[in-house]
């Protein structure tokens, strides 16, 4: 066969149309799924009876079912459940962010429990209260632990995106799908959905590469 | 200043500080010695409520550790800590953490509490080496840093558990020096440690723990030169 250089430059417009629903899908994942990482993660580590056995019990059941299982409950079953009708790309962003927020809050924890006890008894010592010295002790530091993981974990939201295609949301690979359905270049177009996802990936990876390196202590 | 009132600690059923009578007045240096887990450790950190009493009472400067939170943290705030390991903040520089507890505990403004941190860093020797970081630091000038924070804090009292135990021989003086100005500037203060010039020297109380018990507490130099019992004799031996 002949690779028809052409069709990438046809399909282009088409797909960078769903590249911006996959990134608006990522970005609401990667920031609601720090947010409920935050609380799950805190949870885990100082949570009370009731708050840590809820914080475990929603880290069992998300990683605990496949994401594509997640999706279809929240925009099938959850409609005849509880009455209240969304749209696709509502499900996919409510999805992505309960899924990332679960991995987040493990990562979360790791990093909140890798903090010495003796440089939170310091801040302790020295009249602050407990949530004053998770805010201004515990935090910064945890926070350098978590990058490495975190930043494996968004760049697994960004690709987790691709299976919103289930529900027929209009995100990349969806967009590829469809341009291949009309034009039956799937070596082309497949080539070029994977670049783009190769491109977007790595410049998130670089970017929190820089950020790491910021943060950095001497 | 400190008064323990039969005041008892145990983690689980292991008793730790059986019913202790003491008192530190202002200005005295208590020095208190006694074997590897005696007590020394768990009792400084009743003090300031890092560990919760079991039984009687503990008041600092009249306020009881048994209080509320609130009187707990007004208790953290008038004795002021070092620890063994240093616990410096590691993403703070050294003019950073001494900035930290008058900024965060008593609100004081960036500039006002970089002129009190330059000054206390300044008399712990330490003004050239303020953009440092802990890691960039020996590790007897880390002490002198978690030194100066404790004091940033404007404390009453100051607990020292074990602050040379962690440094080198050599890095020992610096750190007792600051601590010999503290105590001359009428300081009060609980210092456990095993260096017995210090008791003798700057001490002006020496108690003597075993088994969760205080065995001797006096006047250091009395103490040290004809000790009143077997066990404290031996001790000595080990310790000199
Ligand atoms: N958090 C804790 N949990 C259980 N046991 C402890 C704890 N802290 C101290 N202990 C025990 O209490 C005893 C006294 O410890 P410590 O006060 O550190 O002694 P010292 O400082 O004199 O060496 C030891 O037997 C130690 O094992
Ligand atoms: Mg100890």
């Amino acid at each position: 066969m002949n690779f028809d250089w052409s069709v990438l430059i046809s399909a282009f417009p088409d797909l960078m149309q769903g590249l911006q629903v996959t990134l608006l899908i990522a970005l609401s994942g990667l920031a609601g799924g720090i947010v409920f990482g935050v609380v799950a993660g805190v949870a885990l580590e100082y949570g009370g009876r009731i708050s840590n056995a809820l914080a475990h019990v929603y880290v069992a059941l998300i990683r605990g079912t496949p994401i594509v299982v997640q999706v279809m409950f929240i925009f099938f079953a959850l409609p005849l459940i509880a009455g209240i009708r969304i749209s696709s790309i509502d499900a996919a962003i409510i999805t992505i962010i309960i899924n990332s927020g679960a991995y987040n809050a493990e990562i979360i924890r790791g990093a909140l429990n890798s903090v010495p006890i003796g440089i939170q008894e310091a801040g302790l010592a020295m009249g602050l209260s407990f949530p004053a010295v998770l805010a201004h002790i515990i935090a910064p530091l945890a926070f350098r632990r978590s990058l490495p993981a975190m930043g494996n974990q968004l760049v697994n939201v960004v690709k987790d995106t691709s299976i919103f295609i289930v529900i027929g949301v209009g995100e990349l690979t969806r967009r590829g799908q469809e341009v291949m359905a009309e034009n039956f270049r799937s070596v082309e177009i497949w080539s070029e959905v994977a670049a783009i996802y190769f491109l977007v990936i790595s410049a998130f990876a670089l970017g929190l590469r820089l950020l790491e390196r910021r943060v950095r202590l001497p | 200043m400190i008064e323990f009132r039969q005041t008892t600690k145990s983690f689980g059923d292991h008793v730790v500080l059986r019913p202790t009578e003491l008192s530190v007045k202002s200005g005295e240096v208590a020095v208190i010695i006694g074997p590897s887990g005696s007590g020394k450790s768990t009792m400084l950190r009743c003090v300031n409520a890092l560990e919760k009493i079991n039984g009687g009472d503990l008041l600092v400067n009249g306020i009881s550790v048994l209080g509320s939170p609130a009187d707990v943290r007004q208790i953290r705030r008038q004795a002021g800590m070092v620890f063994q390991q240093f616990n410096l903040f590691p993403n703070l520089t050294a003019l950073q953490n001494v900035m930290f507890g008058p900024i965060q505990v008593n609100k004081h403004s960036k500039f006002e509490a970089q002129e009190a941190a330059e000054t206390l860093l300044e008399k712990v020797g330490l003004f050239e080496r303020k953009n440092h970081y802990p890691s960039q630091l020996s590790g007897g000038q880390q002490q002198r840093v978690a030194i100066a924070r404790a004091l940033a804090v404007q404390p009453k009292l100051m607990l020292f558990d074990e602050p040379t135990s962690a440094l080198d021989p050599e890095l020992r003086q610096e750190v007792m020096k600051v601590m010999q100005t503290l105590a001359t500037e009428g300081m009060t203060m609980m210092v456990v440690t095993h260096e017995m010039h210090f008791a003798r020297q700057v001490g002006s109380r020496l108690i003597f723990m075993e088994n969760g018990r205080v065995i001797h507490d006096g006047e250091p130099t009395a103490l040290l030169s004809s000790p009143p019992s077997e066990r404290f004799h031996n001790f000595l031996q080990h310790v000199q």
